[in-house]
């Protein structure tokens, strides 16, 4: 089912870290009898397996006319498979104590299962039939198509959702990076039990697929697991979209909200990851605006001048297009200044790039934090998932920090020039803010 | 210092056979009255420092609401030995994580970082534990950063604001009605000398939790304690942690509330009930029972069952309970109906399903799934010690024991359906109840 209408019941003010598992990453290759590749980490301290499998292409991959058959499919995987419905599926899986999570992304569709040691082959065959024999009973699709019409619903007037539609739509036109991967509500009202079908065999193919595995098993164990649990789908899907073209245009784009605080997103187009120059990025990016207290947004936004409570950048490399972009909240009557603070950042970034203690800050923060990321057989299924998707070789872990390393003043220098375009910022803003007017 | 568990298998054996996964706590108290907990995970060379303080939004001054989380904020400012933002520098600089949450019962610190970089952190965060320094300008700069928070998080989401309707009108003398981030006039009047105040009482070793968990012996944290925590002054006279109680409950309460911006109608109800006591967690574990049954997964619970695949009558419906607390807690429903559906109409259909549970019991087959998801559980807790850390803390600094935490998992096996049912039946009164509708326009009370 869709599970987030679930809303914050209680306020917690908090942010929460995970903790450390694994201290050497030691991925191998496994290739099955049935020609599925997957990397494995063996974890066998405690008696469960984690296991991630991708499909390229996600919900990007919807047909003309079909936006949200790839999201509303997903969400009607594990309602009802073989000869289980939805009610009988979700008591098999709670009998063997597994999880699994579907979801889909532009890019992706995600499966994360967990299963414990005792009951694995059950769990498998489980979720084997929700992945081969998912049955798309009425009931189950109008329940969940239920569930996403509210969804889009809430979005319509939630001013975040507003805000990165509108950016994303005004970036991509109508690509489908450029629109909402729920769908309208006059395309999801009209999807049929025939689009879902379709959609699934659109994705879910082995020529897209990307597995990886951590816990209590073997590589000789997973081989024949693999084949069991993919075998039987289809080898191929549909052809990737087109690249998407950027279409945006620079200045500011306000949407009216009523309500006491703007948000706002702002960017341009951006860099990919096969550039020469993406770690250069990387690595301004997170003293421009990284995850820290210590970025120069952070700095000049919240702590100089209290104009929000967070404000943050990041780089989206997607596999069709790539834009960076940040987002920020502000009180009405403070929006025009933030504004201006974020245009002298980044003007200032192109100009001059990074002092060398910014350099040399981000550089010990990016090499330090990234062994701490392994931290989990979940994530890091997820990650040694994404470093396949990503085209990385298998000991990119253990050359990652070099390629940080190297970089040096002239990169950033170089590459702010390139990256960081003040006179193509583009922000959209939804509230009311004082003094701020549309451009276009 | 005085060892207080026996746990002493574990801290004295010799350093051969550690144990992969996480182990059971290694606990000692300092002459200053700090608590110090080690928890083992030797899987990675990473280690969590987190400092827990027993002060929290329900234990503020009234007419001062927000100033626990305020304080939160401005630990962040300088000491004697260390500039503004300093610490989060030092830590970024190391390639860790860190930051703070505050909420009604506790306010913690963290970092995550390298294990052989725990001696840093813990001389950082010692010395912020007494020798915090607040300049004038700093307050004022960050006053308005709680409030641009309370835009962001609170006042921007309707759902947010409905809460804190919600639990205002729940609790009818318990400081748990006001918001951890406090009232807006309030938060506007904070100043400087609010926050010292609390911090100078309330911010001192005999009021704190250490909790060190990761790629670390227990004898070497203790030696770092002791030399880093160890010579902080206790605050005297620090007495136990009363509130104010909640009077009898007589009247069932309702809300509605409407704004335009709500896409989504739904209708909460929440109850006042009790919290897991020490050496007292059955009722808890009842109700914990209970919120599995009525409302864990959609598709096989009761709500769920009732509501969203029988009748069509919710979107979504559920239950919940969180038994972590200093005082009584809530145990609570949400339904989100269906298109077409009044929130009149979902609330009967509410009344009814549970009333069916009342009267039909609980299944069998569905008692054994949530039992055994209950053990499944602890395999799965085992590959996240950071989450144990935070169960820790929130336990020690909501009135419970280790012994209880570690008690807590066979206590809930242990709970008999008939315990279930008598918490259903007696602790589930409507006259200490609220329910609230939340809808964009006016909704018609009566069923039609």
């Amino acid at each position: 089912m869709i599970g987030t209408l679930a809303r914050g019941l209680f306020l917690a003010l908090c942010t929460l870290v995970a903790l450390p598992a694994l201290a050497a990453v030691d991925i191998q290759e496994v290739k099955s009898e049935g020609g599925i590749t997957a990397w494995l980490v063996e974890e066998h301290s405690i008696p469960f397996v984690a296991l991630e499998l991708r499909f390229r292409g996600g919900a990007a991959l919807d047909a003309p006319g079909k936006r949200g058959a790839i999201n509303l499919m997903t969400g009607l995987i594990e309602e009802g498979a073989a000869d289980m419905d939805a009610r009988a599926f979700a008591e098999a899986r709670e009998s063997l104590a597994a999880s699994f999570r579907f979801d889909v992304h532009d890019d992706s569709m995600m499966i994360s299962a967990k299963f414990l040691t005792e009951n694995r082959d059950e769990a498998v065959e489980l979720l084997r039939k929700a992945l081969i024999e998912p049955r798309f009973d009425p009931d189950a699709i109008e329940r969940v198509r239920a569930q996403v019409l509210s969804i889009i619903k809430s979005n319509a007037s939630d001013p975040g959702k507003i805000a990165s539609t509108t950016f994303n739509h005004l970036a991509w036109g109508d690509h489908p990076y450029g629109t909402d991967l729920n769908g309208t509500p006059e395309s999801v009202a009209a999807l049929t039990r025939d689009d879902l079908v379709a959609a699934k065999n659109r994705v879910m193919a082995r020529d897209r697929l990307y597995v990886g595995v951590v816990g209590d098993i073997t590589a000789e164990e997973l081989g024949p697991l693999l084949d069991h649990l993919l075998g039987a789908l289809p080898a191929t899907g549909a052809p990737m979209p087109e690249r998407a073209t950027y279409q945006l245009k620079p200045g500011v784009t306000v949407v009216p909200w009523d309500s006491p605080q703007s948000i706002a997103i702002f960017g341009h187009e951006g860099i990919k990851l096969e550039d020469p120059d993406y770690f250069a990025a990387y690595v301004l990016n997170e003293a421009v605006g990284g995850g820290n207290f210590s970025s120069r947004l952070m700095d000049e936004v919240r702590e100089k001048r209290g104009l929000t409570y967070g404000i943050g950048s990041y780089l989206a490399p997607m596999d069709l297009g790539e834009l960076i972009v940040g987002q920020f909240a502000s009180a009405n009557g403070k929006m025009a200044e933030a504004l201006d603070v974020v245009r002298s950042v980044w003007t200032r970034v192109a100009e001059e790039g990074l002092t060398e203690t910014e350099l040399a800050d981000a550089k010990t923060y990016l090499t330090g934090a990234y062994p701490l990321r392994f931290d989990g057989n979940g994530t890091i299924a997820g990650i040694i998932v994404g470093m396949q998707m990503a085209g990385f070789p298998i000991d990119y872990a253990a050359t990652r920090n070099d390629k940080i390393e190297a970089v040096t003043m002239e990169d950033i220098k170089r590459v702010a020039k390139r990256l960081y375009r003040p006179e193509d910022l583009a922000f959209v803003v939804v509230g009311k803010p004082e003094g701020v007017e549309s451009d276009h | 210092m005085r060892r207080i568990l026996g746990l002493a298998a574990l801290a004295l054996a010799p350093l051969t056979a550690v144990p992969a996964q996480a182990a059971d706590p290694t606990s000692y108290t300092l002459d200053n009255g700090l608590q110090v907990l080690v928890l083992e995970d030797h899987r990675a060379p990473v280690v969590v420092q987190m400092v827990y303080y027993k002060i929290g939004a329900a234990d503020e001054p009234p007419g001062h609401s927000g100033i626990a989380h305020f304080l939160e904020h401005l630990l962040f400012q300088g000491t004697e030995n260390m500039a503004a933002g300093e610490l989060s520098q030092t830590v970024s600089r190391n390639g860790g994580s860190d930051n703070a949450f505050t909420s009604w019962d506790q306010t913690a610190y963290f970092q995550r970082v390298a294990a052989d970089r725990l001696e840093l952190m813990m001389r950082m965060e010692s010395d912020r534990m007494r020798n915090l320094k607040l300049t004038e300008d700093d307050v004022r700069t960050e006053r308005q950063v709680i409030l641009e928070e309370r835009n962001q998080r609170i006042d921007s989401d309707p759902g947010a604001l409905f809460n804190e309707q919600m639990r205002a009108a729940l609790y009818l003398n318990s400081p748990y009605q006001i918001p951890v981030i406090g009232w807006r006039h309030e938060m506007e009047a904070l100043t400087r000398q609010d926050a010292y105040d609390f911090y100078k009482k309330y911010y001192a070793p005999n009021n704190a939790i250490l909790i060190v968990a990761g790629d670390v012996q227990p004898e070497e944290v203790l030696k770092l304690a002791k030399t880093y925590y160890g010579p902080l002054e206790p605050t005297p006279g620090l007495g136990e942690r009363t509130r104010p109680q909640e009077p009898p409950q007589l009247a069932e309460r309702r809300l509605k509330m409407v704004d335009p911006r709500v896409a989504q109608p739904y209708l909460v109800r929440n109850y006042v009930v009790p919290e897991r006591d020490h050496d007292d967690q059955r009722t808890a574990a009842a109700l914990t029972m209970l919120a599995e049954l009525l409302g864990g997964n959609a598709a096989t619970s009761v709500l769920g069952q009732k509501l969203q695949f029988d009748s069509h009558v919710a979107v979504y419906a559920s239950a919940y309970y969180s038994g972590v607390s200093y005082d009584d807690t809530t145990f609570g429903y949400v339904v989100v109906p269906s298109e077409g559906v009044s929130l009149a109409e979902a609330e009967a259909a509410l009344d009814k399903a549970v009333d069916e549970f009342l009267a039909e019991g609980i299944d069998d087959a569905q008692w054994e799934r949530i039992r055994f998801q209950l053990r499944a559980s602890q395999v799965y807790a085992d590959d996240d010690i950071g989450s144990q850390a935070r169960t820790y803390g929130s336990a020690l600094t909501s009135g419970l024991t280790i012994e209880d935490v570690q008690a807590w998992p066979d206590i809930l096996q242990s709970v008999t359906k008939d315990e279930v049912m008598a918490a259903a039946r007696d602790l589930l009164d409507r006259r200490h109840s609220v329910t609230g509708w939340l809808s964009p326009t006016e909704q018609k009370d009566a069923v039609q």
